[in-house]
């Protein structure tokens, strides 16, 4: 079994374009703190910001939970919100029912959650409509992209 | 390539105090976030005419040298401010994004996607 260093819970607020990403930007300092690999950092950073802007963009709250093991980390974002009615589009480069507003702020171009699955070893999408997502994802400490 | 040497191809104006000696490897260019996210490596120079908060927090997670704000377009106090606190130099030029990349390319520098 893989031993647990370091568990943290954040809560992420919905709507605040401006401070999502303090989320992800607080466990990149904590990553280098702890001496992580720059690659691994960059995983990391990239799954935790898409999904803080997923949050921000599209749900009423979420909690992001991160915990580190001698082996891997893991990243689980849950949200309460609209869920998701088609995972496979979803996954797919491109898709997106982001409105104007959220394609002005840089994001809803459909490579959200693409993103996040790109740059985790293992990762887990479910939803249910009309009460949320969860996104899991795990980044080995050995690995690289 | 150096940063400053692009500074003076691109004719840029330095709004967050940029350390010129930042070596660039390669160039991204896009004002969709998540694209950068995608494509970009560590040391790419951002070229960008998204000038929000949100730009400068991508900088960060995506490891970039520095970002080029382009078509002249000038970011709030606010974002020059994280830029400052992250340690991330802000540029601006007035060229388009389209010349920029253009110039660039012709000198000798790469496209990440």
């Amino acid at each position: 079994m893989p031993e647990e260093l370091l568990s943290r819970s954040f809560t992420l607020h919905s709507h605040d374009f401006d401070k999502a990403g303090e989320t992800s930007t607080e466990i990149k300092g904590m990553l280098k703190e702890l001496g992580i690999d720059s690659q691994v950092i960059r995983r990391v950073v990239v799954v935790c910001f898409e999904a803080e802007m997923n949050v921000v963009m599209y749900a009423d709250e979420g909690t992001l939970t991160f915990v580190l093991t001698d082996e891997d980390i893991g990243i689980e974002i849950a949200d309460r919100g609209p869920g998701i009615a088609d995972l496979d589009r979803a996954l797919e480069e491109g898709w997106s029912t982001a409105t104007d507003e959220m394609r002005e702020m840089g994001f809803g171009f459909g490579m959200g959650l693409p993103n996040i699955r790109r740059n985790s070893d293992t990762f887990d999408l479910r939803s249910e409509v009309g009460v949320g997502t969860t996104v899991t994802s795990r980044i080995r400490l050995d690995g690289v992209d | 390539m150096r940063l400053d040497e692009i500074a003076g191809m691109l004719s840029c104006e330095t709004l967050s105090a940029a350390d010129h000696e930042v070596d660039v490897e390669a160039v991204v260019a896009s004002d969709g976030m998540s694209e950068i996210l995608a494509f970009s490596r560590p040391h790419a120079l951002m070229l960008t005419g998204l000038t929000n908060v949100q730009s400068v927090r991508t900088a960060v997670v995506a490891d970039v040298s520095a970002i080029v704000y382009v078509r002249d377009k000038r970011p709030d106090q606010k974002v020059l401010d994280l830029a400052r606190q992250n340690g991330i130099p802000i540029l601006l030029t007035s060229l388009g994004m389209f010349d920029s990349c253009g110039i660039l390319y012709e000198a000798g520098l790469d496209g990440v996607m």
